[in-house]
């Protein structure tokens, strides 16, 4: 199928490019680890004990998935100068691939990332099973097809980086503080709690924690595939609807 | 007929209300001719090539590119046609051979065949010397070397260059013209914009300058500038000789003759042949000739003739 080959096609280009220059995926580890490592003893007396792992390592995978997505706009910025999109737009290329080998090359360098990360957790004394893991990282795929994808839809809708980094800037500090990832949302006030009840991302953070907890059986964390999933439909469809502008 | 346009406009949104980029273009390019588009900076330019090569969708208008309705078989016109931008398209961290291999690829050419394209383009191309480099050490005539070479990587009946030649010192821009002229020998149709009129004239078989939008004049260059006003020879006499005028306006091959403080200046259509002539019938009725020099309209005339204003001024 054509769009099969065509995004495998965008997608071994973009991991050949990441692969010679691997130190980008290292980089974006490292906010998370700093985290784990010189924040998350501090909720140890917060959280209760050894379980504290079990609540934040699940978050900071989350946070790790929307800060390592959403500012993937910026090379894709590069490219548009560079004129590289350009050169495959007037190619019989399909546009949707032209996304999704993108979002592809995302969601394998986040993976990635999110193993390392659970592997220097599990020392910590965090302990989780392989099965619910597997589905953990099948949420966090979701949620970074659904944010890079947006990424690059605003990308291609604004084509300047002075516009880009401040948007970015301000949309994703609320979207962060209101997924409950450093403390769950349950110490929230009653207010705060409910505005966090519209953030697809508070979903995922539940889901993860549930998963981590052992409970694949939560509604939780169905609810969060189907509303995650539901979104990165959309934003794919979106965003490719970017790439095709001007052209059908 | 390679492309044939109707009526083809396109209008932008600007914060001043809409702006008109191209206002009703026609157009007819043939097949196996090197075709050059000529006007001002912002005069639509670019924007009708975009529009050619779908890369916008036209507001109204018809146009078959390559064979294919444009407006109702887009995909079908990629397929069948190259471009290759202003600014290039290589990335700077793969080689040219990569970038040459994928570009075949999104084509749709299987891994091996890419392979063997790829290797017959650096060939064709002469880019063996930095073939297997990263792009980003290329000087600028090399990147554009390669930018053709991935614009025609699909051997397109057709292919779009935008300003191909701008920026390059005249050795590249020489080598350029040869790669020019190798693809219309090998069959190719090749429809370039350009800001050097003197590249127009050299190299192009036939010519549409545009303006605000629209198509100011189109044919060969030759046509175009004879059409003008013809050539002007300015003959020198010494002492202005008197009998000259009379003389020379008898001749079939003068359209238009002037008296000058030292000689005259003659209209004709054809300098080349006229002067040799001028000579011999000044010389046979004893007139000494002091000097000739011979002018010839280039398209900034043309232009000037139908706008009232310099192509090179803006250009």
């Amino acid at each position: 199928m054509k769009l099969v080959r065509d995004t495998w096609l965008v997608l071994t280009r973009q991991l050949v490019l990441m692969l010679r220059n691997p130190v980008w995926l290292f980089v974006g580890v490292l906010q998370p680890l700093y985290f784990l490592v010189l924040f998350g003893p501090l909720l140890r007396p917060v959280l209760g004990g050894a379980d504290a792992f079990t609540t934040f390592v699940p978050g900071l995978l989350v946070m790790l998935a929307q800060f390592g997505t959403l500012f993937v706009g910026f090379g894709l910025l590069a490219e548009l100068r560079a004129g590289i999109i350009e050169r495959m737009r007037v190619t019989p290329v399909s546009r949707l691939a032209l996304l999704l080998g993108r979002t592809g090359r995302d969601i394998v360098m986040l993976l990635a990332q999110a193993s390392i990360l659970v592997a220097v957790a599990i020392p910590f004394g965090l302990s989780v099973k392989a099965v619910n893991l597997l589905l953990t990282f099948v949420l966090l795929s979701l949620v970074a097809q659904l944010l890079s994808a947006v990424s690059y839809a605003i990308a291609l809708k604004l084509r300047s980086e002075d516009a880009f980094a401040p948007l970015l800037n301000a949309a994703s500090t609320p979207i962060l503080l209101l997924s409950g990832i450093f403390l769950p949302m349950t110490l929230a006030p009653a207010w705060l709690r409910h505005i966090s009840e519209w953030n697809p991302f508070s979903w995922a953070v539940q889901a993860a924690r549930a998963l981590f907890a052992g409970h694949p059986g939560d509604p939780h964390v169905w609810k969060a595939l189907v509303i995650l999933g539901g979104l990165a439909i959309a934003s794919a469809a979106w965003a490719a609807r970017s790439f095709a502008r001007g052209v059908r | 007929m390679m492309i044939a346009t109707r009526g083809l406009r396109k209008s932008f949104r600007g914060r001043k209300g809409a702006v008109t980029a191209v206002a009703g273009v026609d157009l007819v390019v043939r097949d196996g001719e090197i075709f050059g588009f000529l006007g001002p900076n912002g005069a639509g330019k670019t924007t009708t090539l975009r529009l050619l090569a779908t890369l916008m969708t036209p507001d109204g208008g018809d146009a078959t590119v390559a064979g294919v309705d444009l407006r109702q078989a887009p995909g079908e016109v990629r397929r069948r046609i190259g471009y290759v931008a202003q600014d290039g398209a290589t990335w700077g961290e793969v080689t040219a051979r990569e970038e040459l291999v994928h570009q075949a690829r999104l084509y749709g050419v299987g891994r091996a065949e890419a392979r063997r394209r790829a290797d017959a383009a650096v060939r064709a191309f002469q880019l063996d010397a930095f073939a297997d480099r990263r792009c980003k050490t290329y000087s600028g005539g090399q990147r554009r070397r390669v930018d053709i070479a991935l614009g025609v990587i699909h051997q397109p009946r057709l292919v779009f260059l935008d300003e191909p030649t701008t920026g390059l010192d005249p050795q590249s821009r020489a080598h350029m013209w040869a790669e020019v002229r190798r693809m219309r020998a090998e069959g190719m149709t090749v429809f370039l914009t350009t800001h050097y009129l003197e590249e127009a004239d050299a190299l192009c078989d036939r010519v549409a300058i545009i303006d605000n939008g629209e198509i100011v004049v189109e044919g060969t260059p030759t046509d175009l500038k004879r059409e003008i006003s013809g050539e002007v020879v300015k003959v020198g006499l010494d002492g202005g000789d008197p009998r000259a005028p009379a003389l020379l306006r008898g001749e079939p091959y003068v359209r238009g003759i002037e008296p000058t403080a030292d000689g005259v200046r003659l209209y004709v259509d054809d300098g080349a042949t006229a002067m040799p002539r001028i000579m011999r019938t000044l010389d046979g009725s004893g007139i000494a000739l002091r000097s000739i020099e011979l002018h010839r309209p280039s398209l900034d005339d043309v232009f000037l003739a139908r706008t009232g204003r310099s192509l090179r001024d803006d250009a």
